[in-house]
């Protein structure tokens, strides 16, 4: 499915300093009964946002004016568990371009990269610098730059370079989907199947 | 000729490239594709919007699961919205030419209960399918995986996805289980020691006597529980054990082509000297009966042990006590003893036949405790037979408990098997997280032995005592 390039985001950032933030999580399974992708964003991360009556709970950081932007901070191991692309689509659908973490599960790194949503790997010193940024001024900006590999705090112009392989980084940059670039080398695949052992 | 030893993992995944993108993933064929119905609606509607079909529909298998009850399936399903999701698998599986076992069907199950069961998942082969515990199907010595709903419509389109190579992890396990020590011990007590995330970015190999001494059930549970270590896919190289297994499974192949497969899979084993980028052992004497205390696999111990004290543990400290604040459950405390509202016997980590031969074991002769609620849920109407035909469904029947119809049930609680908010629940699934079992449920997990004595007791109770 066709996603938004993605170039240079800067934005303010929502902090989530929780470790292990698995995607049961970010959506849970009873959510997951659509037949199509669409809104997903009212209920990421539905049990730690809304109380059973559906009122928000007040100390989960969405429901916190203070914070915003189109980048999602999570802590260590972020994404674990459940290979739902829901998740990532529920993030997505929020309006957050970007998710910054010290560490993937892998899954959730790829259903990310396929939709448009850029997972950006930093070291944890630097997480840990974002953090007291936000903290200090929540109103602080993050630029996240794809063609540079770079993520920046605008205040104090700190960076760290971030990893994405140049196939993916171009189809990010371009909205391009593996899908298409599979269907280009059908007659290439058709001729390797036939010569399959099982 | 190329004469550099090879891993198991290396050996099925090279036979895979169809090409290799420079600065990028390979291109990588897949022999098995399952698919269920919650991941792939959206990939279905995907095709039909970009006007492909499906290239190779004999190659992917559909089966319902996640959303099913498992009371009265011959009743239409209430929930309208599962129901629409089992319609729509039907429909695309009915649109595309691919075989489907849905709500009814004397096949229907787990879709990583029923592949195996039915020979469909092989030796050397590549399988996916839009769910994380597909690594199951690594015990059979394939490389599978869980994928994300692009990728199930890269696979229907293609038979194809784009996948960079793991880095290679073989991990040991050498010497002799104690009694009441299970497949799922081992697997619990691995993650326990490298955490929830520990293998991720790995492709793990198991190793060791402990793995060549297990059955295909216990494979299966082991090579499941890989993802929960972070891992992208277990494997355990085929031998004697794996063949007759497969001999005479219905989409086994048969004569001629048994004999030329099985000559090829003897061929897949990690050579001598071959490299991997982490090694692991352990004994098999270090590992007792073991249950979850956290809100994630990796917090988990023996279960004689007490909580870790937050200090000790490899995790954040607030993380964790955020964890055991959810389970309510205070560092230090000892685990034996701690009241237990529900038992859930089944999922696809546990739901095979031996997982209801070891709880029978158990109970039989003994009473359901009165403060339990139990859920005992086969992964297969063919599970659920040899059930009946093992004489098993007597046993639990006259301990008090009543056996429920195949599907995932309560280990993801889509459908009404919910644990309920505050309630303890032991059991024999994958997950712990928040919610998991049901909004505000608290996970143990455990393996069916621990599960039985919870069952019987009321109480977590450490299962040699009652073997």
């Amino acid at each position: 499915m066709a996603y938004d390039k993605f170039n240079i985001v800067k934005s303010t950032a929502v902090p989530l300093s929780i470790e292990n933030v698995d995607t049961d999580q970010i959506i849970p399974a009873r959510f997951l009964k659509a037949t199509e992708r669409k809104g997903f964003g009212d209920n990421l991360f539905r049990d730690w946002r809304y109380n059973n009556d559906g009122s928000p709970k007040t100390d989960f950081v969405l429901n916190n004016s203070k914070y915003s932007g189109k980048i999602l901070v999570g802590g260590k191991n972020f994404g674990s568990g459940s290979s739902r692309e829901h998740a990532a689509w529920a993030i997505y659908d929020y309006g957050f371009r970007c998710v910054v973490s010290s560490f993937f599960a892998d899954i959730f790194k790829n259903n990310s990269l396929n939709i448009g949503v850029l997972p950006v790997t930093v070291s944890p010193e630097f997480l840990a610098k974002i953090y007291q940024a936000i903290d200090a001024d929540p109103k602080t900006e993050l630029e996240v730059n794809l063609p540079d590999q770079t993520i920046t705090l605008l205040a104090t112009g700190e960076k760290e370079t971030f990893a994405i392989d140049g196939y993916k980084k171009h189809n990010m940059l371009n909205g391009f989907d593996d899908v298409d670039y599979l269907q280009a080398m059908k007659n290439e695949i058709q001729s390797f199947a036939t010569h399959m052992v099982l | 000729m190329n004469n550099t030893p090879k891993t198991l993992f290396d050996k099925v995944w090279d036979a895979h490239v169809v090409r290799s993108i420079p600065d990028g993933p390979d291109v990588f064929f897949i022999d098995r594709h399952f698919i269920h119905e919650v991941t792939s609606p959206v990939a279905f509607l995907g095709l039909k919007n970009r006007g492909v079909k499906v290239m190779f529909p004999e190659k992917t298998f559909a089966t319902a699961d996640h959303n099913t009850p498992t009371i009265n399936q011959h009743l239409p399903v209430e929930d309208p919205l599962s129901a629409n999701q089992l319609k729509a698998l039907e429909e695309n599986a009915a649109a595309h030419g691919i075989s489907h076992w849905g709500l009814g069907n004397p096949k229907n199950g787990i879709v990583h209960v029923v592949g195996p069961e039915n020979g469909i998942t092989l030796p050397g082969m590549t399988v996916v399918c839009g769910d994380s515990h597909t690594s199951t199907h690594g015990a059979f010595g394939a490389i599978a995986f869980g994928i994300g709903t692009s990728e199930v419509e890269m696979v229907l389109s293609s038979q194809c996805i784009m996948q960079a190579k793991a880095k290679k992890m073989r991990i040991n396990v050498n010497g002799k289980l104690g009694k009441g020590v299970t497949p799922k011990d081992v697997a619990l007590f691995i993650i326990s020691q490298i955490s929830a995330s520990g293998a991720t970015g790995y492709f793990v190999e198991y190793a060791g006597e402990v793995f060549e001494n297990m059955s295909m059930e216990g494979r299966m549970t082991v090579c499941n529980l890989s993802i929960e270590s972070g891992a992208r896919g277990g494997m355990i190289a085929p031998d004697e054990t794996t063949f007759a297994y497969l001999k005479g499974k219905e989409k086994a192949p048969k004569g001629d082509a048994w004999d030329t497969a099985l000559e090829y899979w003897k061929t897949l084993k990690t050579d001598e000297g071959a490299q991997f980028d982490k090694e692991l052992n352990y004994s098999a004497d270090e590992i007792e009966p073991q249950i979850t205390y956290g809100t994630n696999p990796g917090l988990g111990t023996g279960i004689s042990q007490n909580i870790p004290f937050a200090s000790t543990v490899k995790d954040g400290e607030a993380s964790y006590k955020k964890s055991l604040a959810y389970m309510g459950f205070a560092e230090g405390e000892k685990l034996i003893g701690k009241k237990i509202d529900y038992v859930f016997l089944g999922s696809c980590t546990n739901g095979r036949i031996e997982d209801f031969r070891a709880f029978a074991s158990i109970v039989k002769g003994r009473k359901k405790a009165d403060n339990i609620t139990a859920w005992l849920v086969p992964g297969s109407h063919v599970v659920e037979q040899q059930i009946k035909d093992e004489g098993i469904l007597d046993i639990i029947t006259a301990a008090g408990f009543q056996l429920r119809q195949p599907g995932c049930s309560a280990c993801l609680a889509m459908n009404d098997d919910k644990v309920p908010a505050g309630k303890y629940a032991v059991s024999t699934s994958n997950r712990n997280f928040e919610g998991r079992q049901g909004p505000g449920s608290r996970t143990l997990l455990a393996s069916p032995f621990v599960a039985a004595a919870a069952a019987v007791t009321g109480v977590v109770t450490d299962p040699r005592d009652l073997l």
